[in-house]
């Protein structure tokens, strides 16, 4: 049996973390097929079909996909479902909205958010905000299961040749529709998938005052991330948020500024290579997961960080 | 209009979590418990429409074991209007509790069904999701805003690139985002009020559900520790061990 991958794009590109998903599709079953569904999307079915590891691509096209509907994406999934041993997708907010709906339908207990593929039937997942690591084995014959995106490296993208396949379009649903989405444009790197970021606490104490972190991220081409409390209290848009309910991060470099450190926060963050943290409250929980750990000012300690950094002869991009 | 509140026990979110030693699970004893946070959320913003005269009756219910009740109590003394309690004992996955939640909105006939996004126990993010499926109901998931229409939803939704709203028909399924409200605490005359409110309480083998599961927890485990690090004194320094220590700047 094969598996079979839902790919996650906007119709003219596959977003980053599909790959990452195919990397551990790759590793249950090496006969990985991918499904695409979407509206006048050949180009992504395209270079889909141009990662290696991807051996074909369902390409599912009609004016229905145009906006990414659990619903409507359900039911093309179910059409395709009985030649697979596996569904597979990435555990972004994407993933997560749309897998279960289609494991409840197939009658199966999704594994959700894996972070180790150990063997067809078996993973490592983390549970308690990442406090447990729990090994776990699906017992159901066919297999649902969502990928922690960082947690696998991103496949390649270029040098497969897989042959493309046109399927048909399913119901659409009468009772869900799309109606707008902001997505905050910015020339930054992901959150996602940025080699550094640097992210904002409640002790930045107001939304202006981000701009210091804006500056160091400029300086660093770092991508912004931000806690629970610092979203919640408006300095900061939603999709800036890292934890346990926001988005996971795992940089080379996390930089946590003003921020204490809550278990939830860490539970996004804690796998990040390396850890510096700027807070005055020298007992902060934060210095406990921090590699570098500065006990200052923030007000005072970013912006000497920033001319430090513009004293270096060059900074890895 | 009727309102379906589900809300699950769990570990307290700030407890810090403890792995048992022979690796079957996470310890649990003499540890406090609450109603998970996001579920908080749900009842909160189910009391909002009922204040606003959209809702005539919020119904709160949990599946678990005996003690779940104090979560379906705990929603009662913010104001929903009855309880129920499905007494299942052991570990019970969200496939399972999404089925027996069917049966409950097939008897309850709700228009609404809200629960959290996500349990901070096993961090699975499934039962509304698998609940919209199996009633064949549209799902609103990670919802930050909810409009209230006649016959349908307005919904926000917070996604990974930010904010998408959608419109559901009713009946329908929300799953709540912790930036939905501000959870109300509840006031002492309200709680002792909500001691006469009733709870029913349904054994889920009554419901004819299959609640074995389906996945082997085969080891419970610490996750690697992270090795501990230093102060550093100045930024001058913290510069200079990022470039030639970490070497990640």
């Amino acid at each position: 049996m094969s598996v079979l991958l839902i790919a996650e794009h906007n119709n003219k590109e596959v977003k980053p973390f599909t790959l990452n998903a195919i990397t551990a599709a790759a590793q249950i079953d090496q006969d990985l097929h991918v499904l695409l569904i979407g509206s006048k999307a050949d180009d992504v079915a395209k270079s889909l079909s141009e990662v290696p590891l991807v051996k074909k691509v369902l390409h599912i096209d009609h004016e229905i996909y145009e906006n990414y509907i659990a619903e409507n994406y359900t039911a093309a999934i179910l059409k395709h479902a009985d030649k697979y041993s596996h569904i597979i997708c990435s555990a972004n907010t994407f993933g997560k909205n749309l897998m279960p709906r289609v494991a409840a339908l197939l009658d199966i207990s999704q594994v959700s958010d894996i972070i180790k593929v150990i063997s067809p039937d078996t993973f490592l997942r983390p549970i308690y905000a990442g406090n447990a690591f729990a090994t776990v084995k699906s017992n159901d014959e066919k297999k649902c299961v969502t990928i922690r995106p960082t947690s696998f490296e991103a496949a390649e993208t270029t040098g497969g040749s897989a042959e493309i396949e046109k399927i048909d379009a399913a119901d659409q649903t009468e009772n869900t529709k799309f109606i707008n989405r902001e997505e905050i444009k910015s020339d930054r790197p992901e959150l996602g998938t940025a080699r550094i970021v640097i992210s904002g606490g409640r002790g930045l104490q107001s939304g202006e005052n981000f701009k210091l972190i804006t500056d160091v991220a400029d300086k660093l081409n770092a991508a912004i991330g931000a806690s629970r409390a610092a979203v919640d209290a408006g300095y900061i848009t939603n999709e800036h948020q890292v934890g346990q309910t926001g988005k996971v991060v795992v940089p080379d470099l996390y930089i946590a500024v003003g921020i204490s450190g809550a278990i939830q926060h860490l539970a996004g963050m804690k796998e990040s290579k390396v850890i510096v943290a700027i807070n005055k409250d020298g007992e902060a929980p934060i210095f406990s997961v921090a590699d570098y750990g500065l006990e200052a000012d923030l007000f005072e300690a970013l912006p000497q960080f920033l001319e430090e950094l513009n004293k270096l002869n060059t900074i890895q991009k | 209009m009727k309102i379906l509140v589900a809300v699950k026990r769990v570990i307290d979110y700030n407890v810090q979590i403890r792995v048992k030693e022979d690796g079957s699970g996470v310890v649990t004893d003499n540890v406090k418990m609450s109603t998970n946070p996001p579920d908080d959320n749900a009842i909160e913003e189910a009391v909002k429409i009922k204040e606003s005269g959209k809702a005539t009756e919020i119904i709160a219910v949990t599946v678990g074991e005996e003690k779940a009740q104090e979560t379906v109590r705990k929603a009662l003394a913010v104001g929903a209007d009855r309880g129920i309690h499905v007494k299942v004992d052991g570990t019970i996955e969200p496939l399972a509790v999404s089925k027996i939640l069917k049966k409950i909105v097939e008897k309850e006939n709700p228009d609404l069904v809200f629960m959290g996004k996500q349990a901070i126990d096993d961090d699975c993010n499934q039962t509304g999701q698998m609940l919209a499926a199996h009633l064949n109901w549209p799902q609103a998931t990670f919802a930050s805003k909810i409009e209230v229409n006649d016959k349908s939803l307005q919904v926000t939704r917070e996604v990974d690139e930010g904010l998408e709203t959608i419109e559901v028909n009713t009946p329908a399924i929300v799953t709540c985002d912790l930036r939905l409200n501000e959870p109300r605490y509840a006031s002492l005359p309200n709680i002792m009020k909500a001691k006469k409110k009733p709870i029913e309480q349904i054994n889920a083998s009554d419901l004819g559900v299959d609640t074995n599961p389906r996945i082997e927890h085969i080891k419970i485990e610490e996750p690697p520790k992270r090795k501990a690090g230093i102060k550093v004194a100045s930024v001058e320094e913290l510069v200079q061990k990022l470039k030639n220590e970490a070497k990640v700047i």
